[in-house]
């Protein structure tokens, strides 16, 4: 039988094949995969990257999983354990939609603070050799738990760890946004990425020129029917393979920031009333491997 | 003429239960199964205080079609068959009353369930 | 800047867009009652092709649930509910809707515990709540019968 599950272990697929052929490698070439999706036991990532029988690393960090699994890939790539692994991030809205919310066919209505899970995947290949871009710094977040508690506004339970993360990150680099010509949340949503503005600067930094989100990038707000934008971990990860690498490529790009946050819920925990603890990780994306 | 009233009174009754819902759901964080629990349980009540009953003869449709009017079926199911049978009949009234609405959403449920598949909402 | 927990749950709830009211309440108005005077409707119908009043009673939700399943079948009841929200939740399509959504996502499940256990996620608390109350009346009814 046909069932979403398979369609979105099929995206995974097509995605690192994807990469593998822009890459000019072969799946046997990566030492490792780093695989990760929203299903419970992650099994989409398992039964995705079964055809590619390379070392296989399943990851859960809800929709942060695909900066979570360029972190991991790129550490071990730096330190010379592995010459090359492939990230691959994806979310399916059919499959998400049925594990933390209602049935497809249900008859309910969105609160215009929820989000859309994406149909999307995403795969980057992170390897020691090669042009670049690269990935140049990375700042892995820590769990940061505000009390929210409505999964219709994951873009405010999230918001406070990616703040948690930008303000560590600035503070440590004694950078500031102005630095950067993008500074990319994974997927804050409408709500999350004001939420992120206003915090910003009332710690005194100005994001409103060089800020979006992802979320708010994959869809069309005023013809699609989105809410507050898009989720899930196909939804940074297909802006930031697709689009933003394309950008790179065109060299409109050359510093950026990405930071995917996540909200690590599951149905029982908010059912058991507890709140919505939130992660962001962070990682530097540049064209020159030695940018200061 | 009297058909087009107990069609007004049914629209206009039905329609104002669903509206007073609807700020409930808008307004607090209840989930829907909740609130079909809640509604269901609110009609048991008010069939077992006796109110619910004057209102289904002046609404007719507008009254009993709202879950509201599922937990009456039930209370009144049990009135009945406490009525006939005694005490046995606080068991075996409430399904019995409602046996056609639960059995045809199972029924049918089921059938369609073989027949159709779920689709995303675009 | 330290930000405090309450502080912030407030701030977000405060923030956060409220659903419109007024419009949602509007369409929960006209088409919950369009389907209770649809309901009306029927139930003169039947009446006038002279079917029994009893019958009749038990008849109409029925068809009302016959409708909605089928509607929640072929992909439509959600797209009305999107608009009617309460309107399509608090007369009994949304229960009959509640059974069969469920049932047709986990259909992969199996026809087992996908379909038949699954149907009840939903609708199951509505049957056990309505019986139990409907129980717990019964035994006060019979009791104060006894007494009286």
């Amino acid at each position: 039988m046909n069932t979403w599950e398979k369609a979105e272990s099929e995206m995974q697929r097509l995605a690192v094949n994807l990469a593998l052929a822009k890459s000019n490698i072969r799946s046997n070439d990566l030492d490792a995969v780093f695989a990760g999706d929203l299903m419970n036991q992650c099994v989409g990532s398992s039964y995705g990257a079964e055809c590619f029988n390379r070392p296989f690393f399943g990851l859960y960090g809800a929709c942060s999983t695909f900066a979570e699994g360029c972190i991991l890939a790129s550490l071990l790539v730096d330190s010379g354990s592995f010459s090359r692994c492939g990230v691959i991030a994806s979310s399916h809205f059919c499959t998400a939609e049925r594990q933390f919310r209602y049935p497809l066919e249900y008859g309910g209505q969105r609160t215009p603070t929820s989000q859309r899970t994406a149909t999307a995947a995403g795969s980057l290949i992170i390897s020691c050799e090669g042009n670049g871009p690269y990935i140049r710094e990375v700042l892995p977040g820590t769990i940061v738990d505000f009390g929210i508690t409505d999964i219709n506004n994951m873009g405010a339970a999230m918001a406070p760890a990616a703040y948690d993360t930008l303000t560590k990150y600035f503070a440590e680099s004694g950078k500031s946004p102005s630095d950067f010509d993008l500074i990319l949340t994974g997927d804050l949503g409408k709500e999350g990425h004001s939420i992120i503005c206003d915090f910003m600067k009332n710690a005194g930094y100005d994001m409103y020129k060089s800020y979006n989100d992802c979320g708010l990038m994959l869809y069309n707000a005023d013809t699609q029917d989105m809410h507050a934008g898009g989720s899930g971990c196909g939804c940074s990860a297909s802006v930031i393979a697709g689009h933003i690498m394309k950008r790179f490529e065109k060299k409109t790009l050359s510093d950026i920031l990405y930071i995917a946050t996540g909200a690590l819920m599951s149905p029982s925990s908010l059912q058991q009333g507890r709140s919505i603890p939130g992660i962001a990780h962070l990682v530097r994306i540049c064209d020159s491997r030695d940018k200061e | 003429m009297n058909l087009f009233w107990d069609i007004l009174k049914a629209f206009l009754v039905g329609g104002a239960i669903c509206s007073i819902v609807q700020i409930v759901i808008d307004k607090t964080a209840l989930t829907p199964a909740r609130i079909l629990v809640c509604l269901v349980t609110l009609g048991v009540i008010l069939g077992a205080l006796g109110v619910y009953k004057p209102f289904i003869e002046f609404a007719g449709c507008g009254a009993s079609t709202p879950l509201t009017g599922f937990g009456y079926t039930l209370a009144e199911g049990v009135r009945k068959a406490v009525d006939e049978k005694g005490l046995i009949g606080a068991l075996t009234g409430g399904l019995t009353g409602s046996a056609g609405g639960i059995t045809a959403a199972i029924f049918f449920g089921y059938l369609f369930a073989l027949i159709f598949r779920s689709r995303p909402r675009d | 800047m330290k930000i405090n927990k309450q502080t912030y749950q407030k701030y977000a709830k405060q923030r956060a867009p409220s659903s419109p009211l007024f419009k949602d309440m509007f369409f929960a108005f006209l088409i919950g009652g369009l389907i209770c005077a649809f309901a009306e409707g029927i139930y003169n119908l039947y009446l006038y092709l002279k079917i029994d009043e009893t019958t009749v009673r038990t008849l109409v939700p029925v068809t009302l649930v016959f409708i909605a399943t089928l509607l929640t079948g072929i992909g439509v009841f959600d797209s009305i509910a999107k608009y009617a929200g309460a309107g399509t939740l608090v007369p009994i399509t949304g229960f009959a809707n509640a059974v069969v959504a469920p049932a047709l996502d986990d259909k992969s499940e199996g026809l087992v515990m996908g379909v038949g256990a699954k149907m009840f996620t939903i609708a199951g608390p509505v049957i056990v709540y309505g019986v139990i109350a409907s129980v717990i009346y019964g035994v006060i009814y019979w009791i104060s019968g006894v007494i009286s």
